[in-house]
Order: structure tokens, then sequence, then C-alpha cells
């Protein structure tokens, strides 16, 4: 087992510096290099020189990403040519508040689709289970900036529950979350519709296992046997399907947050895009890499701690 | 440095529609189609402060500040918000015209080469130093590039786009709280230009740009990008106090920029929005809304250095397929002027409203310039438009359909504005883009001398031996009569040579809370959006 | 067994009413998309205009129409990119095995590691906009999901006893992969393929939603979207009839992937 961890470990290291170099070479192989965007179509050729020297662009590839690397990983990401500041400055900010949209967007996730995946398995067949499965093929089809939209028009501007203005944190924590709670909900509920589907597929899949026949055998009720064998089994692929869903949430935050202008990484990566402003867009491009890269990980060793069944080949 | 280098060139000329100008002189009917009428003028200030006890306000705007040094903004939107905190020794009066500021007078010359400032007394900074001759010294001298290689960083400062030499000859202290300013060649508009000089401390300028202290009303409080800039009363000002406690800028980017703050404005947390496009008037909830045209010229600006616009036919083909008034039924309800030359109508003097009749369309007549200039079958074309503003978009769609009927096949290309500033103004990297382009200083030589062959912002390229003569003829002269009629011949001469497509004037929107005084908003003939006046009911 | 032909049965009806709709828009529609009327702006849903007109008094039904035949296009192309790739990748790496397939998948791998749609701005903002470099961009990203799809069935059916015989009597390696592999795995890839047909959609419209898809002037649903946005309160069918367009779309071709997937007993 430890051994089996460890190798993944290890595999984990390797798979981040791959990440963290496919975000490297792909702004450095651009046509063109920082030079222009940050001294302009004016430079002389001095400039230019002395530029490229003092930002290590002289330096063979392999040595600018180790450089790259090493400034990275000590939170040095270097300067927005857009902004005048660090992007690290620039990006602390947008991180807080894509994270808080994250967290409620995967404690959202947790919270509708567990109970309703146990309803869905414990009345299989039965109609709450039809409507929900209904419900649930709908919801999948929903994008999630379709359904961020008609969350704004029906609870901002119908039922003004909010104001369709994004609350900074700066504002009062409350606020702020109460606010995020409806991009987060754009974000929840597709994913919690797939989340439903599988956690019914795997109880009823453990419900014709052999050990719950022996449960039934020996007399326990349907309840406890749900409850106390099949839900642990049920929740292996639920777990680590929950982990993975970490990376899309992020994803699918980056196109929930311009619907409803939360100043989040998504909507200044958008600006980045826009304004070629790379070394932001590498900034972000890594870090999320490394979120998916990690999530994954997570569930991978969960799965492996939660199902001994699996070996460590 | 290498971003002085970068904006030296350009400074603060840009203005897109939205970042664009207001002002008194023509526009700025009042109060228009809000749902509720704004109060009687003469009520007395019942309510100090809005409902809920708090005297701040929190104002819209639909671009990032892209600098907080009032020296090196690029951006009109910029400069805009920080009229609030800087001031030059002269600032824009609503009349369009520039009143004292940091100085108290000024002489002139008989030559018109000598200019004598005195200090006003008892202005302070924010930081509660008394503004010195220093002060005054080393901010012109930074304007006039003292950190820059002595290329000046105030745009209308420089002599020879080509060196970057200065207009100005010498910037020195005269008697006790006197500064001189020594020009090389006189300018009638001097005054004008100082309004962008705006003063900051001595030896300020590796600070300004994150703790930025001037002399406006406000000062600064903090600012993020994306988000918000927030600043509050300066207790100290010289002048008439603002009515606010604090102004909180939020700013809204990117394609969603006016649907947000549409959407804010219904939901009433935004107190007051600037250039909203007039096709919103109804769905802004129930705040007072003040009609105004921009002050800007949109067109679309045609790169005529490229084929195949470097053929005076093919501008004029495409002049004659578009349907302007369709245009400004389409994107302005109508409401929108046209104009016909770079020149907008707030510039009572030296506007040719004729001009605008001269193109109509003509399909006939733009087959035949077409098929003269050797494309019977049109041509491929792209038209980039900054992506931040709806209205250019929209113009640009609109003028892309109304193409197809001469064989024209256009291609909208939306991009951040940044990239715009940068690769199409900038870098001239275009074939044609809808655009909004206002005078930095007011005056119409600005609107006009950019076009010179050899101008730096002359981003059109357009070349011509007439234009060339007759603006710089204008710009020396001390004559106003003869100043006035070399003007408009420069603007009969781009607009028989097509230079661009000149459209129109934009119609906007000012937009306030109802618990703010609508007549408390003050309209100029620029781009200035003057905080300091505006108070609740 | 009997939801599992529903499920089929609603899924291949909608796609197909959706599907000729949009082709019909290649062909017909009842306005010019792009013909504009100062008269009819906001025009509320109609007879003459049945999903209403836009703000430039635009027809939405002409303008979904073509917007659903933009959207439809970028995500075939898109697929067939994908697909084409990922099944000639997936099924060499998968029926030879060895060093070549360990590092052709850890590259899949890392290339999975980055969110499709960030991928896929990032290729937009190294290659430009324009429908081409999406269309490029989304389908070189769609290949490594396809292509370990594709490795995974063949790594399965590679041992079966079918193979060996075939390669007992000396049947070639390609014949045995495209004729006798290849038609056994196509349960799993069709479910693939309505699963990559609905991200190719939404990560279309998601780009041009936030601006960095198609041109303006060649309407897309996603573009539709955003340009409804602010218009929320005064046209709702604006936003509406796209919105709805768009999920009619994904929910047409998802069900035919659950349906597929029940009917056979394949996983996801």
């Amino acid at each position: 087992m430890a051994k089996s961890i460890l190798k993944r470990v290890l595999l984990l290291i390797g798979t981040l510096l791959l990440v963290t170099l496919l975000a490297f070479i792909a702004f450095s192989v651009i046509p063109g290099d920082p030079t222009e965007a940050v001294l302009g179509l004016e430079a002389t050729d001095a400039q230019i020189a002395a530029f490229r020297e003092r930002m290590g662009l002289d330096l063979p590839l392999w040595q600018r990403y180790l450089k790259w690397l090493g400034e990275f990983v000590t939170g040095d990401f270097g300067d927005s040519f857009n902004f005048d500041m660090p992007v690290a400055q620039l990006l602390l900010p947008k991180v807080g508040a894509t994270l808080t949209l994250a967290a409620l967007a995967f404690a959202l996730i947790v919270v509708i689709s567990i109970p309703l995946g146990l309803l869905c398995a414990r009345f299989a067949g039965s109609w709450p289970d039809k409507v929900l499965t209904v419900l649930d093929q709908l919801a999948m089809s929903v994008p999630g900036f379709v359904l961020g939209i008609g969350l704004m028009y029906l609870f901002a501007l119908v039922l003004h529950w909010f104001r369709p203005e994004y609350v900074p944190p700066s504002a009062g924590l409350l606020p702020h979350l109460w606010y995020m709670l409806f991009p987060a909900l754009a974000v929840a509920i597709p994913k919690s519709a797939m989340t439903v589907r599988l956690l019914r597929g795997s109880v009823l899949g453990e419900l014709g296992q052999d050990y719950v026949r022996t449960a039934y055998s020996k007399g326990r009720s349907r309840s406890s046997v749900l409850w106390g064998h099949v839900l642990r089994n049920a929740m292996i692929p639920v777990v680590t399907f929950l982990a993975m869903t970490i990376a899309e949430i992020l994803t699918g935050s980056i196109v929930v947050e311009q619907v409803f202008g939360v100043a989040g990484v998504g909507r200044i990566l958008i600006t980045s895009i826009g304004n070629r402003d790379y070394p932001v867009v590498q900034a972000i491009v890594a870090l999320v890499a490394i979120v998916v890269v990690c999530c994954n990980f997570l569930s991978d060793v969960l799965y492996r701690v939660m199902d001994p069944r699996i070996d460590g080949r | 440095m290498p971003k002085l280098l970068k904006r030296a060139l350009l400074l603060l000329v840009v203005a897109a529609m939205l970042a664009a100008s207001l002002c008194a002189c023509t526009g700025g009917t009042r109060p228009s189609t809000g749902p509720s009428a704004p109060a009687q003028s003469g009520e007395l200030p019942t309510q100090p402060g809005a409902p809920d006890g708090e005297n701040s306000v929190t104002v819209g705007i639909a671009q990032d500040l892209d600098t907080l040094d009032p020296h090196k903004a690029v951006n009109a939107g910029t400069s805009e918000v920080l009229f609030n905190l800087f001031e030059g020794l002269v600032k824009a009066s609503p009349d369009g015209g520039v009143i004292p500021a940091v100085a108290s007078d000024w002489d002139v010359s008989p030559d018109g080469l000598t200019y004598t400032f005195t200090l006003r007394e008892g202005v302070t900074f924010h930081n509660g130093d008394p503004v010195t001759v220093e002060d005054v010294l080393y901010s012109l001298r930074r304007c006039n590039g003292g950190e820059n290689d002595g290329v000046p960083i105030v745009s209308s400062f420089i002599l020879d786009s080509a060196t970057g030499e200065s207009l100005i000859r010498s910037i020195e202290a005269g008697e006790g709280n006197q500064v001189v300013v020594t020009l090389a060649e006189p300018r009638l508009e001097f005054p004008y230009f100082l309004t962008a000089a705006h003063i900051i401390p001595a030896d300020s300028g590796d600070t300004i740009g994150s703790d930025p202290i001037g002399t406006g009303p406000f000062s600064f409080v903090s600012f993020t990008p994306q988000e918000s800039l927030v600043v509050k009363k300066y207790d100290g000002y010289w002048g008439d106090p603002a009515h606010l406690d604090e102004v909180t800028f939020r700013i809204y980017t990117g394609a969603s920029a006016v649907n947000s703050m549409v959407m804010a404005l219904q939901a009433g947390s935004l107190d007051l929005v600037i250039h909203l496009p007039n096709t919103y008037a109804d769905q802004v909830g129930d705040g007072a809304v003040l009609q105004s045209t921009m002050k800007l010229v949109q067109a679309l600006y045609i790169n005529n250095a490229v084929k195949p616009f470097d053929d005076v036919r093919v501008r004029q083909a495409m002049y004659y397929a578009i349907d302007v008034p369709e245009i400004i039924d389409m994107v302005c309800d109508g409401a929108g002027v046209p104009t016909g030359t770079s020149m907008y109508p707030a510039q009572q003097r030296y506007f040719l409203p004729e001009l605008a009749e001269v193109y109509t369309q003509d399909l006939e007549k733009a087959r035949q310039l077409l098929a003269d200039a050797g494309y019977p079958d049109g041509f491929d074309m792209t038209i980039t438009v900054p992506s931040n503003y709806a209205q250019h978009v929209d113009t640009g769609v609109v003028i892309a359909d109304q193409l197809k009927a001469v064989g024209i096949n256009a291609e909208v290309v939306p991009v951040e504005w940044e990239t715009w500033v940068s690769a199409v103004y900038r870098g001239r990297d275009f074939q044609t883009t809808v655009s909004g382009i206002s005078a930095s200083d007011m005056t119409a030589r600005e609107m006009l001398v950019r076009y010179a062959s050899d101008h730096s912002k002359n981003f059109i390229n357009f070349s011509d031996a007439e234009y060339d003569e007759v603006t710089a003829k204008a710009q020396t002269t001390l004559d106003e009569s003869e100043q006035m009629e070399l003007y408009k011949r420069a603007e009969q001469i781009l607009n028989e040579q097509a230079a661009s497509l000149w459209l129109q004037d934009l119609c906007e929107l000012v937009v306030l809370s109802p618990e703010l005084d609508p007549d408390s908003f003050t309209f100029y003939c620029t781009y200035v959006l003057d905080m300091s006046s505006v108070r609740f009911k | 067994m009997k939801r599992k032909n529903w499920y089929l049965t609603v899924g291949a009806a909608l796609t197909a009413v959706m599907a000729a709709w949009t082709i019909l828009g290649f062909f017909w529609t009842p306005y010019d998309p792009s013909a504009r009327s100062a008269a009819d702006k906001y025009a509320l849903p109609s007879l003459a205009h049945p999903f209403g007109c836009d703000y430039m008094g635009r027809d939405i039904f002409s303008r979904a129409l073509e917007g659903a035949g933009t959207t439809l296009t970028i995500a075939a192309a898109v697929l067939v990119i994908g697909f084409v790739f990922g099944l000639l990748i997936g099924a060499l790496c998968g029926y030879y095995g060895g060093a070549a397939d360990a590092v052709v998948m850890r590259l899949c791998d890392a290339v999975s590691a980055f969110p499709s749609i960030l991928l896929a701005l990032v290729a937009i903002a190294l290659l430009g906009r324009g429908k081409y470099n999406i269309i490029a961009a989304l389908g070189v990203l769609f290949v490594p999901s396809f292509a370990r799809l594709v490795r995974g069935e063949f790594l399965k059916q590679r041992d079966r006893d079918y193979v060996k015989s075939a390669k007992l009597m000396g049947v070639s390696d390609l014949r045995i992969i495209f004729v006798h592999i290849l038609p056994n795995t196509w349960p799993v890839l069709l479910s693939g393929l309505t699963i990559g047909f609905n991200n190719a959609v939404l990560a279309e419209a998601s780009m041009s939603y936030l601006g960095v898809g198609v041109s303006p002037t060649e309407p897309s649903l996603g573009y539709m979207l955003s340009e409804s946005q602010a218009y929320l309160l005064k046209a709702p069918w604006f936003t509406a009839f796209p919105a709805l367009v768009i999920i009619l779309l994904i929910l047409g071709v998802g069900l035919v992937g659950e349906g597929v997937r029940g009917q056979l007993g394949v996983e996801p």
C-alpha cells in the first residue's frame, strides 16, 4: 500500500513537471516574444538586447524553464504586461473569489447529490426515481452559463433575492457568500445531476452483490443494510468522481464568473487572453493544471485507500 | 521606463465611445426620459445623504484604469476619472474653456511664446504639503519628457512627432511664486494643452502610479484592477469642496460590461453611470436619465496605407455603399448626430453639418467607383472592433451587412480594448476599425492635426499634401479667424478624400439614482467625470 | 428495459427534429438573419416572428436557425478531428502497446490535466480568434480523450480469441484493427461520441458567450446569448429561445447516448 502510494507520488511529481513544462512551452514558442509587447514598437536594438538579457530571454529554453519553474515555485509569477503590478499580487484576490466559488459549488454538489442519489436508489423504479431521473437528464443538458443566466433572471431580476452585481469579500463575508451562492448553484446543478446518476447506479450495483443478499438472509432490515454496508462501498466511485469534479468546477467557474461578473480568476483570464497578457495567462494555466493534477492524484489515492480490493499494481 | 516609451506617443487621445466626452455645449438636455422625473431644481436639500445615512455613491465605469499616473494615462476613461484626483495649472471648465486651477492666473507675451503663470495661494496636495514652484517645475518637466529622454509624455507638447522634439523650450521659475514657460512656436491653444499636465509632488514620479497624490477635490483610497477605484473627499481642497464623502468607481470590463452595468442599475446597486448607450434608456430603473452626445467622432477608420484602401475611389465607394442614417437608427435609436468629417457638433464654431450630406447611400455610384478602382466584384476585408463597446461592435456588424450589397465581404473581429490600443491605434496593424476619437484637450486642433501625414497619432496613415500644408499653417497662426478657415478646409479634405467613413457623434445617457440630484451633475465639453458637484437631493 | 428504449426513442426523435431544423437553416430561413428593422426592435414573439425580434429588429427565429447551424458545424468539425485522430492514435496504442503507447498515454494524461475550455482559450490567445482556430483548437483537445477511450477498448479486445485466431490466419494488423476489432468497439465509441458532441457544443457556446468565439457577423447560439443578456428584463425571449435550442440539442444527443449505454449495458 505505502509502496503503491509512493509510486503514485513520484508519478504525480513527474506529471506536475510535465504540465508545467507544457504551460511554459506553450507561451515560449509563440511568434514574437514579450519584448515588443513591453517595449513598444519604437524600441531601439540596444534596448531590446538589454531587455532580453535582463529577462533571460537569451538563455536556452531548458534553462529558462528551470528559472521560470524556480520562480514559480517561490510564488514569483513575473509581472503583468497590462497592469502595472506583479502577477502574484494581481491574482491573489481573484484566486480567493474563485476558490470561494469552487468550495461553495463543491459543498452544494455534495449536499444536493448524495441525498437525491440515495433517494433514487432506495425507490428505484418507483415514481420519485422516475421524476428525478427525468429532472436529472434535463439538468445535465443545461450548460452552466445558461443556467446562470436563468438564475440571474429569476432570483435577481424577478424575485430580487440578490442584486445582480458582484459583492466583493470586502463588503462583508456573509453578503459575499450569499451572492456567490448563485453562481455556485449554476456550477453545481449540472455536476450534481451527474453525481446523482453515478451514485444511483453505484448503489444499485452494490445492492445486487452477494454480501447484501447474505445480510438480508441474516434478517437485517433494508435501511440497515443500505446504511451499514452498501453506502460505504457505493461511495467509492462517487468520492473519486467528486475529487475529479473539482477540476471541472474550476473550468465551469471560468464561464459562470463572467455571467455573474465575479471578479475571479476566470474574469482576469478572459481579459488577459484578449490582451495577450502572457505572464498572467501562463500563471493561471499552470496553477489550474496543478490543481487538476493534484485532484486526480487525490482521487486515485482515495480510491485505493477506500477500496482494499484494488491491489497496488 | 519601457512603459513610458510605449505611452509617450499616444497620450490620452483615444476615446472609445464610452470613454469619451460629455458636455453641455450643445447636448446635455436634461431632465429627460427617466420614468421618475427629477426633482425641482429649487427644492431644498432635505435629506443630506443617502437613506442609509452614508454620503457615498458607487459609479459604474466601463473601462479599467490603465494606470493611476495622470501623465501616463492612455485611456480617455482613465483621465476622466483621474480628473477628480489631479489638477493642472489650469483645468477644463464645463463650457469648453479652461479655468485657472493650481495657477491663479497667467500672462502671455505678445509674440505668443512666453507664458507666465502665478501659482494660487493655499493649494495643498492630498498629503497636506503646500504646492511649491518646485512641484510645478517637476511636474511640467516630467510631462515634457524629463524622465523620458526628453520626449514629452503629454502628446500635445510634441512639436515634431518624428524626432520627439518638444514644443516647449524651457520651464523655469519666475519671480516669487511664478513659473515661466517658453515655447518654440506660438500656439493659440497652449493653455488647453496644460489641462493634461497635472501637478504632482516633486520627485514622486516613481510612486505616483501606486500612491497617486494630487490637488483635486478627492483623494485616493484604494484601487483593485478589474474591481474598483475608491476615492474620498479631500478636506483641504482649495476650491469648492465636494458634496460626497466617498466615491467608488466600479469597473466593468469585457464584452458584458454594459450588460452588467444595466443590470446593476436595474437592481439599484449603482448610483451613477455615464456613457450609457441611449438604446438602454427604458431599462435603467427609476433613476433620472440625462441625454447627451459623446463629443467624439465614431467612424469606420480606414488604414489608408494598405490595399485596397490606398485608393480614394475604394474609400469613396464604401462611403456611398453604407447607409449612415440606418446605422444611427440601429445603434442610437436615431439620436446620434451625423458628422461627415473628423469634428463633432459640440465644436460649434468648427462643425460643418453639410459634410454629413455629401455621401448619401448610392449603390450604383459605389459599384461604379469600385469598378473604376479595379474591384468590380468587391473584396474581402476585416473590421476590427473593441469588444467592450457594444455600439462599435453593432456598428461594425451593420456596416458589414450593408457592404455586402456592393460585393464587399467584411468580417467583424472583436478585440479587447487594450489590444485595440496596442495593435490598431499604436501598431496601425488593421484594415478598418470602428471606434470613436475625441479631443483630449477640447481643441479642434486635436481632431484635425492628428491626420497630418507624419503625425504620431495618424493611425489611419492618411496622407495628403494639401492637408499637411493647411494643418501646419493653422497650428502656428496667431490669427484666430484664419485658423478657423484653415481648420474648416482641413475638415473638407478629410471628407473629400473619404479618409475614413465618418459616421456620427453617438448619443449617450447619464443615469443617476433617484436619491441623487440630477441637476448637480455637470456636463463638460470633454471627457471629465466631475464628481465634486454631484450631491444627494 | 422499457425505460432504456424510452431514452433512445425520445432522444433519437428529439435529435432528428433538431437536426432537421438545423439543416433547414442552411437552406432557408424565414427572414435574412442579419436583416434589421427599426420598427421591429424588441418585437414580442408572434406569428410573423415566432421567437420575436432582437435589439436591432432581427428575427430571432432566423438567427437561431443560423446560429444552430454555426454551432453544429463547429461541433461536428471538432468531433471529426478529435474522433479520427483519437481513433488512429488509440487504436495503434491499444493494439501494439509498448513504450510508444506509454509515452503517448502519459502525454494524453498531461494534456487532459488542463480543462478543455481553458486550453481552448489559451489556444485562442496564441492563434487568434476565428471559426477555424476554434475548430482546430477544440479538435486537437478532443483527441486525447478519444484516444484513451479507443485504447481502452482495444486493450480489452486484442487478447480475445477472435483476434488471436485472425492473427493465426495471417490477417494483416491493419485489417484486424479496422475490420475485426473496430466494429466490436462501436457501442463504446458511440457513447463516447455523444458525450464528445455535447462537450463540443458546450465548448463552442461557452467560448462564443465569452466573446472569444466566432465573429459577431456569424451568429452562433453562444454569441446570441451574450448579446441578449443586457436585454434580459426587457426582452427575455431574446435569451430564452437560443438557450432553449442549446438545451434541446444537448438533451437529445444526451438521451441517445444514455439509451445506447442502457441498451448495450455499457458504462460511460
